[in-house]
């Protein structure tokens, strides 16, 4: 069991997903730079953390998209490979292409920082199995551009194959249909802008965000 | 070779910035402007003779998120 941390210049939530996977995987995940070439050998999860990668410079995730090691995150997707994408990470795995849609500007232009209650949907892909749907969660947000967009077709094409992973029980920052996370139509990538990793020990205010990850490792281990 | 390239949010695309900016300068009197959208001007000094086919590339898979995005890549005259 292998899990990879992806660090670029701007993240700041990667050693949180590490200390997060490590929690639950019992062994600290390896630390990739976004420089690095390769993947370790055999990895069995990629999370891509939260963070203002580049300072956010031309879009949010943009740079960190075309950087050397996003070309193996995309081989690994294609191998069926769970990939996480949060927050910033949600926005690099939309600008690399990997999942539909982009992250723009907040509805309302204010940085909202609060604990979010999610709602359910899917509960077929393997980040999602262990829940159920319509279950509701509370996970902190803390973004500036969390609002997604896409075209009517896509939002429609997405909402009738079951990838709309999460809704917002009340949408704070404008996603079109209170979209809060994003499957890939293969259910082996998830993009969401509020952060698991946050809520993963009581001593954070909450734990559903464990719910996650063990429904992801769950899912490898019996594999 | 100077190149400026005109990135605007397509048509339909909420622009709260723009409403935002609209707002302040209804605020500050200009009650005649319609609509506000803010978009981005990049300017490039590209080697002479790269080919429009490269210009149109590098909008596609850099400069513009084509999601949300429409560009117009404006060639200043040699």
């Amino acid at each position: 069991m292998t899990a990879a941390v992806i660090t670029f210049p701007g993240s700041n939530c990667d050693r949180d997903m590490a200390v997060a996977l490590e929690r639950v995987m019992g062994k600290p995940p390896e630390r990739l730079w976004h420089r690095d070439s390769d993947l370790p050998r055999g990895v069995d999860f990629i999370a891509l953390p939260g963070g203002f990668s580049y300072g956010d410079y031309l879009r949010s995730g943009a740079m960190a998209a075309r950087s050397p090691i996003m070309r193996q995150v995309a081989a690994a997707a294609a191998r069926g490979v769970p990939v996480l994408g949060v927050c910033n990470g949600f926005q690099i795995l939309c600008e690399a292409g990997l999942l539909p849609g982009a992250l723009m500007r907040n509805a309302g232009q204010t940085f909202i920082c609060r604990t979010a209650e999610l709602i359910v949907e899917n509960v077929s892909s393997r980040f999602t199995a262990g829940l159920s749907r319509g279950q509701r969660l509370h996970i902190p947000v803390a973004h500036h551009d969390g609002n997604y967009f896409a075209d009517q077709t896509t939002l429609d094409e997405i909402e009738g194959s079951d990838r709309v992973a999460f809704r917002y029980a009340s949408n704070l920052n404008g996603s079109r249909r209170g979209i809060a996370g994003i499957l890939n139509a293969e259910g082996n990538v998830l993009g969401m802008m509020p952060h698991p990793e946050r809520a993963v020990d009581a001593a954070h205010g909450g734990e559903d965000g464990l719910l996650l990850f063990k429904s992801v490792l769950d899912g490898l281990s019996v594999a | 070779m100077q190149v400026r390239v005109h990135v605007s949010l397509k048509p339909g695309v909420l622009d709260p910035q723009g409403r935002a900016v609209h707002h302040a300068l209804e605020g500050l009197g200009f009650a005649d402007v319609r609509d506000v959208r803010i978009g981005r001007l990049i300017e490039l000094d590209v080697a002479d003779g790269t080919s429009d086919d490269a210009l149109e590339t590098m909008c596609r898979q850099l400069l513009a998120n084509t999601v949300i995005e429409d560009y117009r890549i404006e060639k200043a005259p040699a």
